[in-house]
């Protein structure tokens, strides 16, 4: 078999796809990123490897994405992760022409044309509001693990609001709430408010309309989905593995560009 | 002898001094703030006292400053760290007109008017570039401890620049450096000088007359004196009590409130 890999080095984890000719998932794989970009993307593709019982001769092409995708010394191929989410995105619902990535440090929205291709996007570039390591830090302070704050909020009955826009200084709001002796679930909801608040504000700055797929590492987070659904008042679709799907887009054009000019462009 | 104690609630750590009548420091103390703010502001207290050797009931007046003043449960008054760090900044340098606070998370800048008055202020407020906080993610991704950032920022020769101070970005940005082979040193004096920069740009808003002093638990660290310095073209003071300088100030405060209510004994402390 000859898979192809599609490899995200994200600010917080790197994610590792790997991928069939007929476009199968047969893996995936998360590490926590580490300075040492080169061993971590091999870590990440050995575990998914692993997981599928292969050995690395299985996999005959790589392309990588994220912030790290130009320090892998055994990619074919680099692609930028705002288009690989995009044609994960395109390649999960064909007909959403928005996409909304929250990562660790990114917030990305995206406007899309059939097949994937980007038409525009905006992006929080100098500063972390409004990203998960926001939640990360919540987290820490609430001493909630990070998978349980995504169901609390959705126990939340009156969110409480944060002003701060700095993932930093809104941990002293936090404290401040948790002292004053607001409910956790109030507490979180108002976070994911807030979170939801200055993504749509990103999808405004693309023209939203309609409908919008979530991915990134945020997306597992049940109750920042419906918070988002609230303050953009239309459904929000979540596909499998949100956090993969930056992953699955690079394994996606890894296998288009590995098929060959006459392919190119021909992905339906 | 008379005491009086300021206690300095931050949003890192909370520090109490007691001085005696005589403004000698008797004893200081240092904990984590955490969660429980006035568990916090307590616990030092009484840390405090016990290194002073004095039972709660010797000292006469306790002031609360720092975010969590309001939660100093046993304090006497209130007064703002920005108060409190000008209080202790021209007690030690009399001549200073300007204040450089950097703490946990908040960045100031203060004015000091001819009679050692608070005159005007900045402060951070959006945004944590320039704090403590900063320092300890950049020092964390770096796998160092906070004491050993700014000795090791001296050693470069090449400073990297920042594309962002953001403190959740810097961790990404350090990654991407490291990746890139760059020197810990060298990625250090750019932390270092970024944030001298951005911190010097908000303490413009209040004028940067000399003499400058530096207060706040970042002031403890030597890369972030001499980055400013560098970037001021002069020299800064910085008192060995720096990382005390509110809850000092909070305390000096206090004193006089005591000696307030024995007139006989401020003219002592006037001419002291």
């Amino acid at each position: 078999m000859t898979l192809v890999a599609g490899l995200d080095l994200g600010s917080r984890f790197t994610k590792a796809v790997l991928l069939t000719p007929e476009r199968e998932v047969v893996a995936r794989a998360s590490v926590r990123t580490r300075p040492d970009f080169p061993a971590v993307a091999r870590e990440a593709l050995e575990r998914a490897l692993a997981a599928a019982g292969l050995e690395a001769a299985a996999v005959d092409y790589v392309a990588t994405s994220g912030f790290g995708r130009s320090n892998v010394p055994f990619r074919d191929i680099q692609i930028t992760d705002i288009t690989c989410a995009a044609h994960g995105a395109a390649f999960l619902n064909p007909e959403a022409r928005f996409v909304l990535d929250i990562g660790f440090q990114s917030t990305r929205a995206i406007r899309t044309e059939a097949g994937g291709r980007v038409r525009e996007f905006a992006s929080n570039d100098k500063c972390a509001a409004g990203a998960g390591g926001f939640l990360e830090r919540a987290a820490r302070y609430l001493e909630v693990p990070l998978e349980e704050l995504g169901r609390l909020s959705l126990q939340a009955t009156t969110p409480q609001s944060i002003s701060s826009i700095c993932a930093v200084l809104a941990e002293t709001e936090i404290i401040n709430h948790l002292t004053a002796g607001v409910a956790l679930e109030d507490i979180v909801g108002g976070i994911h408010r807030s979170l939801a608040g200055r993504a749509h504000a990103l999808l405004r700055r693309v023209k939203f309309t309609g409908e919008v797929v979530f991915l990134g590492g945020v997306a597992v987070q049940e109750g920042m989905v419906r918070a988002l659904e609230q303050v953009l008042g239309t459904p929000v679709r979540v596909p499998e593995a949100p956090e993969f799907v930056c992953a699955l887009g690079a394994a996606l054009l890894g296998l288009r560009r590995r098929a060959g000019p006459v392919a190119a462009g021909g992905v339906r | 002898m008379r005491y009086a104690a300021g206690v300095d609630v931050g949003s890192t750590q909370t520090k109490a001094v007691i001085l005696n009548e005589d403004r000698q420091i008797v004893g200081r103390g240092l904990q984590d703030t955490g969660a429980n703010v006035t568990l916090a502001a307590e616990r030092t207290f009484a840390a405090t006292l016990r290194q002073a050797g004095l039972d709660r009931e010797e000292v006469l007046y306790v002031v609360g400053t720092g975010y969590g003043r309001f939660r100093v449960t046993f304090g006497n008054a209130q007064i703002t760290e920005i108060s409190c760090h000008a209080k202790g900044a021209v007690s030690f340098f009399p001549q200073t007109r300007t204040v450089i606070d950097m703490g946990g998370q908040d960045a100031k800048g203060i004015k000091i008017g001819p009679g050692g008055e608070v005159a005007d202020f900045a402060m951070n407020d959006k945004c944590a570039a320039g704090t403590g906080r900063f320092l300890g993610n950049a020092a964390d991704t770096l796998g160092l401890s906070l004491d050993e950032i700014g000795p090791l920022s001296l050693r470069g020769t090449l400073p990297v620049r920042l594309s962002t101070v953001c403190t959740v970005f810097v961790e990404s940005d350090i990654m991407a450096y490291l990746a890139q082979g760059k020197r810990v040193e060298d990625i250090l004096a750019g932390v270092h000088s970024a944030i001298a920069a951005r911190t010097i740009s908000l303490v413009r808003r209040v004028g940067l007359e000399p003499e400058i002093t530096f207060t706040g638990g970042v002031s403890r660290n030597i890369g972030m004196v001499r980055a400013l310095e560098e970037k001021l073209g002069g020299s800064i003071n910085v008192s060995p009590e720096a990382h005390y300088m509110g809850a000092l100030g909070a305390a000096l405060f206090a004193l006089e409130r005591t000696l307030h209510l024995a007139p006989e004994m401020s003219l002592e402390v006037a001419s002291g």
